[in-house]
């Protein structure tokens, strides 16, 4: 399969996609620090993902096979139309199976399966610099990298254990990279910073409004930020999901009616069919059907 | 008195356009000795503070700091994140306003811990117990630890600020006018404070202040300063009660008499 009349393979010009290329090499070569790249205007608006997009246009390849989830979600809106983007202008194969994909795009989750050797996931990032709300000068954050100074990093934390008993940043939670690097995991909830520490697969993330490069090598050390006595916890609802009966998954809430009626699902919804098709059902799954 | 200064500065010079800010200015400081810099607005007591704190880069001139290994570092020289770690843990600045350096929407526990973090403590409840233990130091209710500094009042906030400055036991401390815009009452119990602070934990300081008064009962030497040169020095008993240049002279006796 080709891509479109008048573009080329996956939208962005070979030139373009070495600049970025580029930047991830040494985003890998340097796990968790922030490499500047010069971001295109892409065919979607900042804030849907455009930092992904470019780094999935430049790393794809014909015989890939690409996964965009948005919320853990293979069919809402902005999963939808990325995914038809890359069929369309570069003629790649597409699945919902984490299993079968060799690239996936995703926005606020890694999925439930674990990921293997060989896989590559691109996070789409808003805001790729972890110290923002606590230093407003982009000069001295950098400055605050390079010298590896986060203490201010455990002030927050300090103050949410002083106000609420407990760390109380569930995504976006602040990690180390390597022992090195202080970096933003992109706003995956917290549950899901576990699976980012030593995970088989390549993970890069890219920021196309703050122009931002990032990446984690297959097998590098991920470490939540915490204290010694208030060790980091990964929160997920204390809910079974409705359909599939998971009770180890990340939860959406969905309201069902006006009477305070709602349902817990899985929010990875390749990980729930999976499950209801090897026979697992929730005490809702009826009612689905 | 240890042989050895703690800091040493030989023949700084600053201009700034055809302003001498600094004029071939030598300073010695020796540990757990409080200097005093006075003199009139714009004399060059505070480039002065700058110039030895690091935080400003002299024309000419030399400051050397002897580090707590005993070996003599050119701050000048030193590399960046050598120097920015020496602010955080052996040397601390105090502000005239503390607003400048008191993070004002942490809270004063948050504020007292900061630098004990910056210098890699990980241990929540070890970090509390240091703020508590430096805020009932400073003469502020434990109780308050949670509470915004915004809440306080101006002399609670320098003492709040000097709580958040000594917490890790700095050698030596820079001090910018920390009396500055206190009322009356509110500045002797500072005074008295700082005094008791200082002898206690013998620091050193470099306390830069236009207020003789204050020098008198903080300082055991003082430099008096006049157009970026320094006109006299000695002891602050003897500079204050035996003033031999004019200017000093001028100083002394424009003092009211209360």
């Amino acid at each position: 399969m080709d891509g479109i009349e008048g573009y080329n393979f996956a939208y962005l010009d070979e030139q373009t996609k070495r600049m970025i290329r580029r930047a991830i090499l040494k985003a890998v070569a340097i796990p968790g620090h922030q490499v500047p790249f010069g971001s295109r205007e892409m065919p979607l608006p900042y804030g849907w993902g455009t930092g992904g997009i470019q780094v999935t246009a430049a790393v794809l390849g014909p015989d890939d096979t690409l996964k965009v989830i948005d919320q853990g979600a293979d069919d809402t809106t902005n999963a939808v139309s990325i995914r038809r983007f890359f069929s369309r202008t570069a003629g790649v194969s597409t699945t919902t199976h984490t299993a079968e994909a060799t690239v996936i795009q995703t926005r606020h989750r890694i999925p439930e399966r674990t990921l293997r050797e060989g896989q590559i996931i691109v996070y789409q990032v808003p805001q790729p610099e972890p110290l923002w709300k606590l230093e407003p000068s982009r000069a001295e954050t950098t400055r605050m990298h390079a010298l590896a100074e986060y203490g201010l990093m455990h002030v927050r934390l300090y103050e949410d254990i002083t106000r609420f008993g407990h760390v109380a940043i569930s995504y976006d939670y602040p990690v180390m990279v390597n022992g090195r690097y202080l970096m933003s995991p992109s706003p995956i909830p917290a549950f899901d910073n576990p699976k980012m520490h030593r995970m088989p697969a390549l993970q890069l993330f890219g920021a196309g409004r703050e122009k931002r490069i990032y990446a984690i090598p297959p097998h590098t050390e991920v470490r939540s930020l915490d204290f010694e006595d208030h060790p980091f916890r990964a929160t997920r609802a204390p809910h079974v999901c409705g359909l599939c009966g998971a009770d180890d998954s990340y939860l959406d809430e969905v309201v069902t009616d006006d009477r305070g009626g709602r349902l817990f699902v899985c929010s990875d919804t390749d990980h729930c069919e999976t499950r209801r098709a090897a026979g697992h059902g929730g005490v809702n799954a009826l009612a689905a059907e | 008195m240890a042989d050895e200064t703690l800091l040493s500065a030989r023949g700084l010079c600053l201009r700034f356009g055809a302003v001498d800010a600094l004029a071939d200015v030598d300073a010695d400081l020796w540990p757990g000795e409080v200097l005093a810099v006075v003199g009139e607005s714009g004399s060059g007591k505070s480039t002065l503070l700058n110039v030895l704190s690091g935080r400003a880069a002299p024309d000419a001139g030399v400051v050397w700091y002897r580090d707590p290994a005993g070996a003599l570092r050119d701050v000048h020289a030193m590399p960046q994140p050598a120097l920015r770690a020496l602010h955080r843990s052996d040397w601390g600045f105090v502000h005239q306003n503390p607003r400048d350096n008191l993070r004002m929407s942490v809270s004063a526990g948050g504020n007292v811990g900061e630098r004990l973090m910056a210098q890699g403590a990980r241990h929540y409840g070890d970090i509390r117990a240091g703020a508590i233990d430096w805020l009932r130091q400073v003469e502020i209710d434990p109780a308050r630890i949670d509470d915004m500094p915004r809440h306080f009042s101006g002399g609670m906030l320098q003492r709040l600020q000097i709580a958040r400055t000594l917490v890790t036991h700095p050698r030596l401390v820079f001090m910018d006018e920390p009396t500055g815009g206190l009322d009356v009452s509110v500045q002797a119990r500072l005074l008295d404070l700082i005094r008791g602070l200082v002898a206690r934990l013998n620091i050193a300081a470099v306390l830069v202040t236009h207020d003789l008064a204050v020098a008198r009962l903080l300082a055991h030497r003082i430099m008096v300063m006049q157009r970026g040169r320094v006109v006299e020095s000695g002891l602050t008993d003897q500079v204050l009660d035996d003033p031999r240049h004019p200017y000093t002279q001028l100083l002394v006796s424009s003092v009211l008499q209360a």
